[in-house]
């Protein structure tokens, strides 16, 4: 073994035996994380992002035309990774595009006991199927309830949007942003994305409300919204609270280590008491 | 060399002793196995219909509930309910209470048994439980998730209530030096597994920690761990208090007499550490009800719902147990003990099936499929537990004293 090779490996020992979770923001990289924009006051319900979406991805096409879907509000399933739902507001009908969040600090990949479920180092959130054993409390743990599981199936997959992981690698935009053809999807960095949506809100303040959903929820999320109507009325949570979900159980699991090396040294001094105790009394009794 | 083949008639003369062991012994046909017979046969036949079709072939699961009934009872409330191991062998190993001795081998047993056949049917409900040596050989190790805690520690509990459990079983083999150096090491198991009972117990409520806005704010709250470890100790308790009372009714040829006229004192014994566990968890509950200022939330379903878990399953039980221990009423302790056990049982179906979600137009309820093999599963651990106690000295005195 190499000397470099060596070093690595002890390396990552002595980071698995200092296990804990690591905080997104405490990465230090040059790389930055990705999203998209999503601006519901352009989007006009034309459906052909879940169409592009299925395409990209080898699920049942929608047939937009015929199926009649915006009648009611649809979740994603574990055949559409995305969909677009129409919601009758006080400033008339709007369209919003549903897809995972791709949370700065997910949830998901928190609640994975294998890494199946795991943030890229630029930001998409994706699914490895060699490594989930199915167990689901991804979908338990997700804020937006997002990851959908195949009931019906022997050989079962998480099925969720993964920002089109395959075409970012190779330079490409996600599938959904390319096919909008009314701008209403944008593809950048977060830091760009945000700057563009406080610019659309300055220009136009009696547009939209002022507020950008996915800024700080649950600590921050890739996919931004703007809207021009208060996000309850389209569907929104907005009870979900700006803590990424990681953190909710950061308090227990820094307690392992601390119960599980004071405790049982807590034990050994109850045992020996009690046994100091037995020989006071097995000593004392003949005197009585 | 002359100890081979001395060695090898031992080694017949064991293979035999086994064989004639696994023989089930008469009589066959009591009503017991006339009963679960037909719910293990048709159990494995739902399973085998489970792992051809997917889980939606016999489960109510869906999008929005994926943990059931399976893992709601079977797990996480099987689990609380086998916490009697730890709390008697703290009592007696770590705190040496000799009163309570002759328990502890019984409810080491039950425990163990628990865990292999409650925590094992979480395999059961794994869409790819192929994977599942990924968390354990360590290609995968997701350090930052609960799970992988808990499934650790379900891991390495098995493997301490074995070993507590081991010198019974060289006594049963005849190995009187392999009992020995065995009941040498009890200790050590007895406080690995302590510790173990410790962080996985609390460790199953704070899986829950991140479905926050997925779960009544009645029954969520930051506290659920320890919430959660506070009601094993009572769980297992009461479920020896139950568990020793059905034994020694049903299984009474086994049990060395001694061992059954003290068995009364040992009852409202544990009785008085079980009240005041339930005091203690009563109290961490009004505390997180106070601290949140639910009171308003006390008016529709869920408020009345809430109120007869903490109120007619803990508080009332907690009193029967503290009233039968200062006048020594055994009846009214067992009846509390089952009061209280349903309380648990109620409060960790309501975090993790009724009260999860309770938004949603469907609402998820149990197959009748997901019954059946939570019955089967139940079953096959009774079986197991009658073939090792009619065989093993657990109950007995050993043969080597």
């Amino acid at each position: 073994m190499k000397r470099r090779n060596f070093l690595e490996l002890a390396g990552a020992a002595g980071v698995t035996a200092a296990a804990r979770p690591v905080l997104a923001q405490e990465v230090v990289s040059d790389k930055e994380f990705v999203g998209v924009l999503v601006d519901t006051t352009r989007c006009i319900g034309c459906r052909a992002c879940e169409v592009a979406c299925a395409g990209a991805h080898d699920l049942p096409v929608p047939d937009v035309i015929n199926d009649g879907a915006l009648a009611k509000e649809r979740p994603t399933s574990e055949t559409q990774w995305t969909v677009v739902n129409r919601y009758e507001t006080t400033k008339g009908e709007v369209f919003v595009k549903k897809q995972c969040m791709h949370c700065w600090q997910p949830g998901c990949t928190a609640a994975c006991l294998t890494n199946a479920m795991y943030k890229t180092d630029v930001g998409p959130v994706i699914w490895r199927s060699g490594k989930c054993m199915g167990c689901r409390f991804c979908m338990i743990s997700c804020p937006f309830d997002i990851p959908k599981f195949e009931y019906n199936s022997a050989n079962p997959k998480i099925q969720k949007c993964n920002m089109c992981w395959e075409r970012l690698q190779e330079g490409q935009k996600p599938a959904c942003v390319e096919s909008c053809p009314n701008d209403a999807l944008m593809f950048g960095t977060k830091r760009e994305l945000m700057e563009i949506a406080r610019v659309r809100i300055y220009r136009h303040p009696e547009r939209y409300v002022h507020k950008i959903y996915g800024e700080s929820e649950v600590g921050g999320t890739g996919w931004l919204y703007l809207s021009a109507v208060p996000f309850d009325q389209l569907g929104f949570r907005m009870d979900l609270g700006t803590t990424p979900y990681p953190e909710m159980t950061t308090g227990f699991l820094y307690a392992v280590p601390v119960v599980l090396f004071g405790l049982p040294a807590f034990l050994m001094g109850l045992n020996l008491l009690a046994r100091s105790n037995e020989e006071a009394t097995t000593e004392s009794t003949p005197q009585l | 060399m002359p100890e081979k083949p001395q060695l090898s008639r031992e080694a017949i003369r064991f293979v035999r002793f086994i064989v004639s062991e696994m023989k089930p012994k008469p009589p066959y046909f009591t009503a017991f196995n006339l009963i679960t017979v037909p719910i293990v046969l048709l159990g494995m036949g739902i399973l085998v219909l489970r792992f051809a079709k997917g889980l939606g072939a016999v489960t109510n699961l869906s999008q929005d509930f994926p943990w059931g009934f399976w893992i709601g009872f079977d797990v996480i409330t099987g689990v609380a309910l086998a916490g009697g191991a730890y709390c008697i062998t703290f009592i007696v190993y770590v705190m040496r209470v000799e009163k309570y001795h002759s328990i502890v081998n019984v409810t080491v047993l039950n425990g163990f048994l628990a865990y292999v056949f409650y925590a094992g049917a979480l395999t059961l409900d794994l869409g790819r439980p192929w994977n599942i040596i990924n968390p354990i050989i360590g290609n995968s190790f997701g350090f930052n998730s609960v799970l992988f805690l808990v499934a650790w520690h379900f891991m390495l509990y098995m493997a301490a209530e074995f070993l507590e459990f081991s010198p019974v079983i060289a006594d049963w083999l005849g190995w009187r030096r392999v009992k020995k150096w065995l009941s040498a090491i009890t200790l050590g198991a007895v406080i690995f597994g302590i510790t173990l009972s410790t962080l996985h117990q609390s460790g199953l409520g704070a899986l829950f920690l991140m479905a926050k806005p997925k779960i009544h704010p009645l029954w969520y709250s930051e506290f659920i761990p320890i919430l959660f470890f506070t009601s094993s100790i009572f769980a297992g308790l009461c479920m020896v208090i139950v568990e020793g009372t059905l034994t020694h009714r049903v299984l009474k040829d086994h049990i060395d007499p001694d061992h059954h006229a003290s068995h009364d004192e040992i009852i409202i014994g544990l009785a008085k550490f079980a009240s005041i566990a339930v005091f203690v968890y009563y109290f961490f509950k009004l505390l997180t009800f106070l601290h949140g200022k639910q009171w308003t939330m006390l008016g529709d379903f869920w408020g009345f719902w809430y109120a007869l878990e903490v109120g007619g399953l803990v508080l009332i039980p907690g009193a029967m147990l503290a009233f039968g221990v200062r006048h020594r009423n055994v009846e009214i302790i067992r009846m509390g003990s089952v009061l209280a056990i349903l309380g648990v049982i109620l409060n960790r179906l309501n975090l993790s099936v009724i009260a999860f979600k309770w938004y949603a137009p469907v609402h998820y309820y149990p197959s009748w499929q997901e019954i059946v093999v939570t019955l089967m599963v139940i079953s096959v651990e009774i079986w197991v537990f009658r073939w090792v106690v009619s065989r093993m000295p657990v109950m007995r005195k050993s043969r080597f004293q």
